[in-house]
């Protein structure tokens, strides 16, 4: 395990992170670095996510997204963060490539919203303007914007999330040996 | 027509949003619809994502739907893969699993009930309680925990490793692991990685157990507040075992009314949609389940650790359940219905948790390697429920001959809670908010009430899509009167 001392001296990076059409597990790994996270606070500064109460992003350093597109509201959220992050991070199998979400790629969404609200409960499919508008399909967030790096994996574990993040914090080129890389 | 829900006039309201809400598990907002003189008309908690998992695990062969459908939820993973697998037993035609597979599959459901209350406790719900509801927002989160409280935060942050690590054990994974398959388990236990599990196991009982205290010894500095915050009446749901004890892995369906009196006991979750029914509204993707025989308006109930430990008769485990008798004893007779119960009674849960995962650690059964049912008939159709972290999860499906899944429901815990967070978020907006300028520290209540009951937003828009959350305050012409940014930079 590669351990930190506090440097108190050195400026914080500022991290995002967002879920978009993830199911939190990634943010959930990213816990998985357990005591580290205590170490890490002295590293590091959050911005907008969900782990804070700010809720729109402003500048900062390291953008962890976790997620695919799925809906307009994912368009914004996203872009603003690329507008923001010097370093955006596709972290996961959705953000990388839409993940199990995309399942619903075959199939035409207004059929499925039919199905799951008419069908089975003979309602109506919700439609107030507060609902962000769907996509047709769910997409990886590469093709909405320049990603930097994609870290694989349903979710990646917390170490591989831990040496990758220590890797941009010390301005290393962020790599992972095999035993992290995992795609499961 | 349920109080606030909906405003009359709602074009001449301003609207003021809480979006995306914070500290919460998936995506969500809050809208508040508000007149000229500052008076609330409407407060929705809104779902605002659709993934459509019941309408793609279709055709999908029956063994790998476990493992799939945790993707719904990567906080409660585990849970959906047992309800899932509990379906898919009885679908594949095995009978009752062996000892020490029924016990590993508990193991791994009440690590994870550890680890994902003390994520929402410590993690996310603690910094409004220990900081403040109104302190700086740029602080109230684990950071500022972690630097005003290390030691509770390094409790908080272990307790959930703990929890995670006995997922790993049993699953073979943190997140999204594979441990339970149709009939059984695919792995033992083996004797190094049960005793490096109860190492530590003493340590996590006394730091849940201390953390009972700390809620307890809070509500004793403000306890009018504390019993009144988020308070409105509901009916209760959780799964009991035959004696009436509190059990998250399996049982019959038992719902209590507010004053405590038997809705339905022991009914058999098989049959649950003879008892509950949904309806959809067209303002979230999240559906609304009622009690069928009481009807939408009165049938709503709440789920989750403030109505399990109040619809059981008792909790099998002895430091869960004296510290459950304290709690309920507050309510003299009644149950309690104040929000913020939930954090205690999460953390008691939390406690009963930890010491089943200790009686689990020392049967010797858990080292066993039988670890698959005898395999009878097929059968076409199942359900599995489970009581998850946030209450009452339900999966039905339904296989053809060709190991298909041709239908699915499911009714999520937080989607249970719908109607019950919505009128929570309606009881703090009228007791804090209504006729006050609204600061963000004001809104912030509304989150607090939220988080109590750890709304899992992902799971609840299993339909297809994402949930986010936004409070808007709107006034009587439908106009944003002045819009409050909560903690958001303005959109240039
Ligand atoms: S990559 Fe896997 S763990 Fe991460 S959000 Fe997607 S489904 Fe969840």
């Amino acid at each position: 395990m590669l351990h930190v001392a506090p440097t108190p001296a050195r400026k914080k990076v500022r991290i995002a992170t967002t879920s978009l059409s993830g199911c939190f597990g990634c943010h959930m790994s990213f816990l998985d670095i357990d005591e580290r996270l205590i170490e890490l606070v002295d590293l590091v500064e959050f911005d907008r996510s969900p782990l804070t109460d700010i809720k729109h992003c402003g500048p900062c350093d390291v953008a962890l997204v976790e997620g695919g597109v799925c809906n307009a509201e994912n368009v914004q959220v996203l872009r603003e963060l690329r507008a923001n992050a010097k370093v955006l991070v596709a972290l996961g199998a959705c953000a990388v490539n839409g993940g199990l979400p995309a399942q619903r790629n075959h199939l035409d969404v207004g059929d499925c919203l039919t199905r799951v609200y008419c069908d089975r409960t003979g309602g109506k499919v919700p439609d107030d303007p507060e609902l962000p508008l769907l996509l047709d399909k769910v997409y990886p967030i590469n093709e909405v914007v320049r990603v930097d790096y994609f870290v694989p994996g349903c979710p990646p574990s917390g170490d591989a999330i831990w040496k990758y993040l220590t890797d941009l914090i010390f301005g290393r080129i962020p790599r992972l040996e095999h035993p992290m890389l995992h795609f499961d | 027509m349920f109080q606030l829900e909906t405003a009359e006039n709602p074009q001449t309201l301003r609207r003021i949003a809480i979006d995306p809400l914070t500290r919460i598990e998936g995506h969500g907002k809050v809208t508040l619809l508000l007149d000229d003189a500052g008076r609330i008309h409407q407060v929705r908690l809104h779902n605002v994502e659709f993934r459509g998992f019941e309408v793609f695990i279709e055709g999908r062969p029956f063994w790998e739907v476990p493992v799939t459908v945790q993707r719904l939820c990567g906080i409660c993973p585990v849970s959906h893969h047992l309800a899932a697998v509990k379906a898919m037993d009885i679908i594949a035609g095995y009978g009752p699993l062996p000892p020490t597979a029924e016990k590993l599959r508990r193991l791994m459901h009440y690590g994870q009930v550890l680890q994902s209350h003390a994520l929402n406790f410590f993690h996310l719900a603690s910094p409004d309680l220990l900081l403040g509801f109104d302190s700086d927002l740029t602080r109230r989160n684990i950071v500022g925990l972690v630097q005003d409280f290390p030691e509770i935060a390094k409790q908080g942050v272990l307790l959930r490793k703990y929890g995670q690590e006995v997922i790993r054990h049993t699953s073979g994974k943190r997140i999204h692991g594979t441990g339970a398959i149709p009939g059984g388990m695919n792995k033992a236990l083996t004797a190094a990685e049960r005793d490096e599990l109860r190492r530590d196991i003493d340590q996590m009982i006394e730091w849940t157990l201390a953390a009972v205290h700390m809620v307890a010894a809070l509500h004793r500095t403000k306890p009018e507040f504390y019993n009144h915050f988020g308070e409105f009446d509901s009916s209760m749901m959780g799964l009991v075992d035959e004696r009436g004890a509190l059990d998250f892995y399996h049982g019959g369906l038992r719902a209590l009314d507010k004053d405590g009196a038997t809705i339905f006991d022991h009914v058999d979750y098989s049959t649950y949609e003879s008892v509950l029914e949904e309806e959809a509204k067209s303002w979230s993707y999240m559906k609304f389940p009622h009690i069928r025989a009481l009807g939408p308006e009165k049938g709503w109930y709440k789920v989750g650790p403030l109505a399990r430990v109040q619809t059981c008769d008792f909790i099998p485990t002895p430091l869960a359940d004296l510290e459950r008798k304290k709690m309920v004893a507050l309510g003299a007779g009644k149950p309690l219905m104040g929000t913020l119960f939930f954090h205690w009674a999460r953390l008691i849960e939390a406690l009963h948790a930890a010491e089943v995962i200790r009686d689990l650690l020392d049967d010797p059964d858990i080292l066993g390697t039988d670890l698959m049912a005898d395999q009878g008939e097929r059968k076409g159709e199942a359900v599995g429920v489970i009581e998850a972290p946030r209450g009452t999860l339900f999966h039905h499906y339904r296989v053809d001959e060709n190991d298909q899944v041709s239908f699915c429901n499911l009714i999520v815990s937080t989607t249970n809670n719908n109607q019950a967070m919505n009128e929570a978020i309606r009881s703090v907006a009228r007791t804090y908010l209504d006729g006050r300028e609204l600061t963000e520290g004001l809104l912030n209540h509304i989150e607090v009430a939220i988080r109590a009951y750890d709304p899992c937003l992902s799971c609840a828009t299993h339909a297809l899509g994402q949930m986010p959350l936004q409070v808007d305050l709107v006034d009587c012409e439908g106009k944003l009167v002045a819009r409050n940014w909560h903690n958001m930079r303005p959109a240039e």
